[in-house]
C-alpha cells in the first residue's frame, strides 16, 4: 500500500500575510469603526476609504448640530427610542456632544429640524461605515 | 448657527449619505465612485420630482 505524504502535517504550517491579517480580535475594527467614525477602515489601514467616510460622518454630524438639531437624550415614545438608537450609532460624537451641552434640548426653528434627521442619519451611517469594517476584516469584502 | 435652505439641505445629506453608500456597497473603487454618483443623483432627483409632484397638487 502506497501512502501519499501530500497534505500530511509532518512540517509546521506556515502562516501567509493573509492568514496573519486575521490573527486578533475580530471585532476590533467594528468596535473602532462604531466609536470613531473612519477608525475600523484605518486599522485596516483603508486609509482613504477611512478618511473618506470620516470626513463625511463628522460633517454631517456637525452640520447637524450647527443648524441646532436635537440631542436625544431619554425614550419617552417610541419614535423617541428610534431616534436615540440612531443618535447612538454615532458613537464618542454623540457621548461627548451630550458631556459637553451641544445640540438643542428641543427643536425650535426649521433648521433644527433638518439638523436632528443630519444626526440620526450620520449615526446609522457610521453603523454601516462600521459593519463594513468588521466585513474587511473578516474576508468578507475586498 | 447654520442655516441652509431646504435644497442645500437635501444636496448635502445626499452628498455625504452617496459616498458611504458607494464604500459600503461596492467592492472595487471604480465601481464605488459608480454607485456614489448615482446614489447621488436619485437622492437629489427624487427631492426635486417629488417636490414638483408636491407643487402640482398645492395649486
Amino acid at each position: 500500500m502506497r501512502y501519499s505524504q501530500k497534505g500530511m502535517a509532518t512540517a509546521p504550517d506556515k502562516i501567509v500575510p493573509a492568514q496573519a491579517a486575521q490573527q486578533g480580535f475580530v471585532y476590533l475594527p467594528l468596535i473602532a469603526g462604531w466609536l470613531i467614525p473612519g477608525a475600523g477602515h484605518f486599522l485596516l489601514r483603508k486609509w482613504g476609504r477611512g478618511a473618506l467616510l470620516a470626513a463625511s460622518i463628522v460633517s454631517m454630524f456637525a452640520l447637524g448640530i450647527a443648524m441646532q438639531g436635537k440631542l436625544y437624550g431619554g425614550a419617552h415614545d417610541v419614535l423617541d427610542l428610534l431616534g436615540l438608537a440612531g443618535d447612538l450609532g454615532n458613537g464618542l460624537l454623540f457621548v461627548v456632544s451630550r458631556v459637553f451641552g451641544l445640540g438643542a434640548d428641543q427643536v425650535l426653528v426649521t433648521t433644527g429640524d433638518y439638523g436632528t434627521r443630519f444626526i440620526v442619519v450620520a449615526g446609522l451611517l457610521n453603523v454601516i461605515a462600521a459593519v463594513d469594517a468588521h466585513r474587511l476584516r473578516t474576508g468578507r469584502k475586498l | 448657527m447654520f442655516k441652509p435652505s431646504h435644497f442645500a439641505a437635501v444636496l448635502l445629506f445626499a452628498l455625504f449619505a452617496s459616498v458611504v453608500f458607494g464604500i459600503t456597497q461596492r467592492d472595487t473603487p471604480r465601481r464605488m465612485i459608480h454607485y456614489g454618483i448615482y446614489c447621488f443623483v436619485l437622492f437629489a432627483g427624487s427631492a426635486i420630482a417629488l417636490s414638483w409632484v408636491m407643487f402640482l397638487i398645492a395649486r
